[in-house]
């Protein structure tokens, strides 16, 4: 099939960027959208001209890595689909694609596509863990969990922090990341000793970061490749209250 | 007499102290909840449902207007010649004053967290956020603009007088229904409820998601803005009609 693309071309985080026009003439319609761009970047080398720059890793929809803003929408048109399980068969012979980096303050492009996602792992570090010391697991029936809740531990654990979130956000928030991370923990016992700390160091280091506030348009829903729910949002703030009250 | 040391989280929040309930410490914590964007979020909700309460009670006040002249100008005068009213107003000049500042300063911190505009997403896309919440600020604006010309054309509009049962008092009917046979102020007046229905739609239901109060258990919760807005909206917009083709005689 032949692509007509219109992709995001910038050297370093203080250059100027801007579109750049492509043509890919013979890509199969069974290809990845990261392997119709490894066939780009392939034919540009062997012209001699600079590869596009783009996050990847394990391919498999998993880790997190890939990003992309395609044709206006985070990780494409598809919806619960990341970039790199996202199929050249949903796109036509001779379309138009507009390919740019997932755009916020507060994740500056590197280069080309690629942006810098590190304030998630400062997020992270401000409070997504447990810091007991949990030795061997212990015997599955000594912690009894419920079966909804453990559901929606393990829904909320599904999210994969690809800022996919923040990209698709008017107000670039990483709300959606930060409530599934908060949320997986606090619905735990194991999480439970420090959720009001975990809560309020999480949401100033998102602050901090110059992430947007919530405006609950549920764009982050609608663009999150593990369907992270606005339900998580909620209990987030919820969390936040309940720690200012009780702790 | 243990030793005294300051624990804070990175919020600024007291953790780890025996002596919490000290008002000193309530500060720091109220701080810590308010200087965040969801604590900030939690009071632009709180406000915006108080300013819900508000316009639905003006709504169902207003549908006297259906029930005549008398009836009216007897609320209008209940109203206003109690001195509850003044409390009333100040409470009301504080939650507009809390929503509107507040709404205008996330708002200046969300532009600035995205440097470049968001992509028009095409409408064919579900990976799209409803016209009502992208545009609440601009919304938000327009019903301040409307809030203080209505101020301007009723509240402190023409005095006309009249008496109910031998009492005299403001015929604020009069002025109605002779501001609502113009056809332009009536055609203004009905685009702005349509605003306002926008802004109530998406406004209210989001109020509950910010207070922590939503679940997708809750079918009802979230679709309580689009009722609550048909409910308001609906009323607001019947009533310049009726006038318009009614109120005249």
């Amino acid at each position: 099939m032949k692509l007509h693309l219109k992709i995001w071309r910038q050297k370093g985080p203080q250059e100027a960027g801007s579109f750049k026009d492509y043509s890919v003439d013979n890509a199969s319609e069974h290809m990845s959208f990261l392997e119709m761009l490894d066939f780009l970047n392939t034919s540009l080398v062997q012209k001699g001209e600079e590869a596009v720059q783009f996050d990847h890793d394990c391919r498999e929809g998993i880790c997190g890595s890939c990003s992309l803003v395609i044709n206006g929408n985070p990780h494409g048109p598809e919806t619960g689909t990341a970039t790199c399980q996202l199929h050249m068969r949903k796109f036509k012979d001779g379309d138009t694609i507009v390919i740019e980096p997932f755009r916020a303050k507060a994740f500056p492009v590197i280069r080309d596509l690629s942006v810098n996602r590190t304030a998630f792992d400062r997020i992270m570090e401000a409070g997504g863990f447990c810091s007991v010391n949990t030795g061997n697991a212990p015997e599955a029936n000594a912690i009894l969990i419920g079966k909804e809740t453990a559901e929606k531990a393990m829904d909320s654990a599904a999210c994969i922090g690809c800022g996919a979130c923040v990209a698709a956000c008017k107000n670039a928030s990483a709300m959606l990341f930060v409530s599934a991370k908060v949320s997986q923990l606090a619905l735990l016992p194991q999480g439970n000793p420090e959720r009001g700390r975990r809560v309020r160091n999480m949401v100033a280091q998102m602050d901090q970061e110059m992430f947007g506030a919530c405006s609950n348009t549920g764009s982050c829903e609608a663009a999150c490749p593990k369907e992270i729910k606005l339900e998580n949002i909620a209990r987030l703030n919820r969390e936040m209250v309940r720690a200012a009250w009780v702790e | 007499m243990g030793l005294e040391i300051e624990f804070k989280d990175l919020s600024g929040y007291p953790i780890g102290q025996s002596n919490w309930k000290q008002a000193s410490y309530t500060m720091m914590k109220c701080k810590s909840f308010l200087g965040s964007s969801v604590g900030q979020k939690f009071l632009v909700a709180i406000t915006g449902l108080g300013l819900s309460g508000f316009v639905l009670t003006h709504m169902l006040g207003n549908l006297l207007l259906f029930v005549g002249p008398d009836a009216y100008n007897l609320y209008g005068h209940k109203l206003t010649s109690t001195p509850l009213i003044y409390i009333a107003e100040v409470g009301l000049i504080v939650l507009f004053l809390t929503h509107f500042g507040l709404t205008m300063k996330l708002t200046r911190e969300n532009r600035a967290s995205r440097p470049v505009a968001p992509n028009q997403l095409p409408s064919n896309v579900v990976k799209r956020a409803s016209f009502a919440s992208r545009t609440m600020a601009l919304s938000g604006l327009m019903i301040l603009a409307f809030a203080v010309l209505h101020l301007v054309t009723f509240k402190f509009g023409t005095y006309y007088e009249t008496t109910v049962d031998g009492v005299p008092m403001r015929d604020l009917y009069r002025l109605v229904a002779e501001e609502f046979q113009k056809e332009w102020y009536t055609a203004f007046y009905l685009v702005c409820m349509v605003i306002l229905f926008t802004h109530l739609s998406h406004g209210f239901t989001a109020a509950f998601q910010s207070l922590g109060l939503q679940s997708s258990r809750n079918k009802l919760l979230k679709r309580s803005g689009f009722i609550f807005a048909v409910l308001v909206g609906g009323g607001f917009f019947i009533q310049p009609l009726y006038m318009y083709f009614w109120g005249g005689n």
